[in-house]
């Protein structure tokens, strides 16, 4: 067991899935000798070569369309996108081709990419850089879609999404980039796609991913302290959503709080609240309640603390819920 | 070929009196005139002999066929939609029959001509447009990758599967037979989209072994190459770094000599060139098009003077390379090919939705297994329910 960053785990993950596997090649802006603007993949060019730890030119629809060539030539690509808000210009790319072409191709065609985003906000950054686009990719039939949430899952997670034969967006925390874990390399680990209770707890489940997990556990933490047991689990897969943990969850708890940085409207949390509806109808004592960003842009840096779910917002939605 | 120095035109290649318009007045390779005169050029010949350009001529006939057949079948209900090829047999012959065995090809929708030089069964061009699949060719053993709708997307497919190939060591062995290299094709309308600038930019940059293969046919479907262009097309790649031709696109030995070197670049691993196959769309851009709202029938007949396959025709007349008997039994033979793709056509079994859910992953969600099932159980009472008029027996 060795502590270790998100960036510093997803750095070792990258260069196991490199070591592993000839076809694996990683390609973004920056991404070689500065080893990306959050180091991620720092030292990997220089080990591996230029010619597998491709700096590209400033284009990302350029990106993640060779990737798909690339992919097509028997390739597994890794592609970075610098920032969450500059992934629509690939959006094209990503929608329209990478997720229809093994549908189109009727099953004869795979394009095994992975497409890494470092999403969300909390770091002071200027606007395109803190948002949380995963809906848009996750309504997408085609594409699977994960976010992790602490340094072991980063390290598995990115292997597994690597070995994946279905192209996958893989959502990074960049404000959790720094923050330490213990990574156990010899561990088996879970599933993919799979989520997982974080914290038991009896009277309330909280469900978030990526940056919200810790939000969750800490504002679990505070309950604890009165006298409140919060379930907290990490959704880690956005598409397929893996909801079993969440139901058996609800079914002990009756109630359900739902977290996530993205705006309100048609996030994955009303995606959530209407199947644990249906699931779990006789169980809930409270309807499904969201917390989440306001359905605006995301504001400039000096108010996102106020934008941005945190311990406060968590229990006061949990309050709620509980007065049912 | 003019090079990246642009040797033989002016900075911008404007035309005097800064028309600037794409016209036809800049220089055009061509080893072939309308009138079937075979001419030389300062830096291309053709290198086959006259059973090459009998053969030329047969698959020009042959892909003509397939598509006045299917815009046929089009007007009889029979296809949704055809986007038809016809005034475009040069360029697509000529630069598909320059391909090397190991060469793959990324087609837009129209390269009906393409994929006929590629061995690709006719009928299954037909699905796509008859809405029961979107492309049952197997790009792996065909060499020619699905057919594209979204304009310019697979440009970028080209370059990477070229980035691809230079990796796998396939670049500049010297051995011919190893050697490979990708054609990407796009049209003049797809020049404007911003996939093709950036392919252009990673071809160059990462010196790629890809041909950009562009029919400029004249029209977007009612916006003409004035609208995308302001300089003749394959002026551009000069600004990204590699050599672009502009060919007779009507011409088809011309086209095939022009992409033989290019392909003969890509191969030794001196990069990207971009042809302009200059040449015309005769018919409409789809079924669903009319071009009488937009242009001119004076222009359409100022093509038909260009036609590819007449001016094939009366060279190989004129020389005496083919007579009647020839031009008879490929006229047969196009006869038999319309008439088993139709018969085809009409035979295509109905898809089943319920199978679609098999190929949206390569392993299927438990979320969609799930919908497949409901969904089948759902379809059952209808499957098991006697038709109605059984049931009033």
């Amino acid at each position: 067991m060795t502590p270790l960053t998100m960036a510093k785990a997803l750095n070792a993950g990258l260069r196991r899935a490199l070591e592993a596997d000839p076809k694996v090649v990683l390609a973004g802006e920056d991404i070689g000798k500065l080893g990306g603007v959050f180091r991620v993949t720092e030292g990997l060019q220089k080990d591996f070569g230029e010619h597998r730890v491709i700096d590209s030119p400033l284009a990302e629809s350029g990106i993640v369309g060779t990737a798909v060539g690339m992919a097509l030539r028997g390739y597994r690509p890794v592609c970075e996108i610098q920032f969450d808000g500059f992934v629509y210009p690939a959006f094209d790319q990503i929608v329209s081709q990478v997720a229809k072409f093994h549908y189109r191709s009727q099953g004869k065609l795979r394009v095994p990419l992975v497409i890494r985003i470092p999403f969300g906000g909390g770091i002071g950054a200027v606007e395109h850089h803190s948002e949380s686009p995963e809906a848009y990719f996750a309504h997408t039939p085609g594409l699977k879609v994960v976010a992790c949430s602490n340094p072991a899952d980063a390290y598995w997670m990115i292997q597994q999404a690597v070995a994946s034969d279905d192209p996958v967006i893989f959502f990074e925390p960049k404000r959790r980039y720094h923050e330490k874990g213990e990574v156990d390399e010899s561990a088996a680990p879970p599933p993919l796609h799979s989520s997982r209770v974080l914290r038991e707890g009896r009277d309330l489940t909280l469900v978030a991913y990526g940056p919200m997990v810790r939000t969750c556990l800490d504002s679990a933490a505070a309950a604890a302290e009165e006298g409140r047991e919060l379930e907290v689990i990490d959704l880690r897969t956005l598409s397929p959503l893996d909801l079993g943990p969440v139901i058996t969850s609800v079914q002990k708890t009756g109630h359900l709080v739902t977290v996530q940085e993205a705006p309100l409207t048609l996030g994955l949390g009303a995606e959530i609240a209407a199947r644990v509806s249906e699931q779990c109808f006789f169980s809930l004592e409270a309807p499904v309640l969201r917390v989440a960003g306001f359905d605006m842009p995301y504001p400039p840096s000096r108010m996102e603390d106020e934008y941005l779910p945190d311990l406060d917002r968590v229990l006061d939605m949990v309050d709620r819920s509980l007065a049912y | 070929m003019s090079d990246a120095s642009g040797a033989g035109h002016s900075a911008l290649g404007l035309t005097s009196g800064e028309q600037g318009g794409p016209d036809e007045d800049v220089d055009l390779v061509q080893l072939l005139t309308p009138e079937g005169l075979r001419v030389d050029h300062p830096t291309y010949a053709f290198t086959g002999d006259d059973l090459d350009i009998r053969g030329f001529y047969r698959d020009m006939v042959l892909t003509r066929r397939i598509d006045a057949e299917a815009t046929a079948l089009q007007r009889q209900g029979e296809l949704g939609i055809w986007a038809s090829c016809l005034g475009q047999e040069a360029a697509q012959v000529g630069s598909g029959r320059a391909l090397a065995n190991q060469d793959v090809v990324f087609p837009t929708y129209r390269e009906h001509g393409v994929a006929w030089c590629l061995g690709v069964e006719p009928l299954s061009l037909l699905g796509l447009f008859r809405g029961v699949d979107m492309g049952s060719w197997d790009p792996a053993t065909t060499r020619l990758q699905l057919y594209t709708i979204v304009i310019g997307a697979q440009t970028l497919h080209a370059v990477g599967y070229a980035m691809g190939l230079e990796r796998d060591g396939l670049v500049g062995t010297g051995d011919d037979t190893r050697d490979a290299a990708v054609i990407g094709y796009l049209g003049d309308g797809a020049t404007s989209q911003g996939d093709v600038s950036e392919a252009m930019v990673f071809a160059s940059s990462y010196n790629a072994p890809i041909v950009f293969l562009c029919q400029n046919n004249q029209w977007a479907i009612s916006e003409p190459i004035e609208r995308q262009s302001r300089i003749p097309l394959y002026q551009r790649a000069r600004g990204f770094g590699f050599p672009g031709v502009r060919v007779d696109g009507n011409d088809v030995l011309a086209v095939h000599a022009v992409t033989t070197e290019a392909l003969e670049r890509a191969h030794s691993g001196n990069g990207p060139t971009f042809i302009e196959a200059y040449t015309y769309r005769m018919g409409a851009h789809t079924t669903s098009d009319d071009p009488t709202k937009y242009r001119l029938a004076d222009e359409l007949e100022h093509w038909r003077l260009k036609d590819p396959i007449e001016r094939v025709r009366a060279y190989l007349s004129r020389t005496g390379s083919a007579d009647a008997g020839f031009f008879n039994e490929v006229d047969a033979e196009a006869t038999e090919l319309a008439r088993d793709l139709r018969a085809g056509c009409l035979a295509l079994p109905e898809p089943s939705l319920l199978d679609q859910f098999d190929h949206v992953y390569v392993d299927k969600t438990p979320d969609l297994a799930e919908q497949q099932a409901t969904y089948a159980e759902y379809l059952d009472p209808f499957e098991a329910a006697p038709e109605p008029a059984e049931a009033q027996r």
